[in-house]
């Protein structure tokens, strides 16, 4: 899948990979779309949660190797 | 949409307990909620400019895990009961518990205090210390970091009361 920005949260607990993807999305303008991958197990659940409450619209979540990888287009 | 609010009074000064209340604002405001934090009595240490001298205690926490941070992982995996009336006796047992607990912090990728009280100012979470407190343990605004706002019991409830989340950490 094709992304304009791509954020590593790897190495990083709760909450700061959504803290970071946050940030990161207020750079971008509406319709880009962000690729995030991190190690947080609990990234999975947090980032359909942050996706559903912001409307940024999750496109795709996958894991391979212990890393999850999330594909975000920005509102 | 009208913009959800989430109002949080936080009142425990001790390293532990200084995640709670800055993660959850700083994950609010990531959400889009309009987010204020009450700082009272020992909470107050939250806001200190310098936090470094937060402690956590496992004397009389039975809760807390007694795990060392380095070393093999058989080594790591153990959990040391150390009895409280030892933990008690021993000068600067604290210290090095918090010695531990900030090394453990940092294998794990967590964030540290000023990191994610940084976050949350960044992010335009109010906070608000409590000022009969502050007066009350000697405190004075120089003390604390800049951009906060001081008041009293009445000024929370302005906001708490049209608050749609409000939680007493």
């Amino acid at each position: 899948m094709e992304f304009n920005k791509e954020l590593d949260a790897r190495g990083l607990n709760c909450p700061l990979p959504i803290l970071r993807t946050k940030k990161t999305l207020n750079e971008m303008a509406s319709g880009e779309i962000l690729r995030v991958v991190a190690t947080d197990p609990g990234s999975v659940k947090d980032f359909a949660a942050f996706a559903k409450q912001t409307g940024n619209e999750l496109l795709s979540s996958s894991e391979s190797g212990g890393e999850f990888t999330f594909y975000i287009k920005k509102k | 949409m009208e913009q959800k609010k989430l109002a949080i009074i936080a009142t425990k000064g001790t390293l532990d307990w200084a995640y709670p209340p800055f993660i959850l604002a700083s994950t609010a405001a990531a959400l889009g909620y309009e987010t204020q934090v009450f700082f009272t009595f020992y909470g107050l240490q939250l806001l200190k400019k310098d936090v470094s001298d937060l402690k956590v205690s496992p004397l009389g926490n039975p809760g807390m895990p007694m795990k060392m941070p380095f070393g093999p992982k058989w080594f790591r995996d153990i959990n040391w009961n150390i009895p409280n009336a030892i933990q008690a006796i021993v000068p600067g047992f604290e210290s090095l518990a918090t010695a531990l607990m900030k090394q453990t912090i940092k294998n794990n990728g967590v964030a540290t205090i000023p990191e994610l009280r940084s976050l949350c100012q960044e992010a335009e979470v109010k906070f608000i210390a409590c000022q009969m407190t502050v007066e009350l343990f000697g405190f004075s605004h120089d003390d604390f970091i800049p951009g906060i706002e001081y008041g009293g019991a009445a000024t929370f409830f302005e906001f708490a009361g049209e608050s749609d989340i409000c939680l007493f950490i």
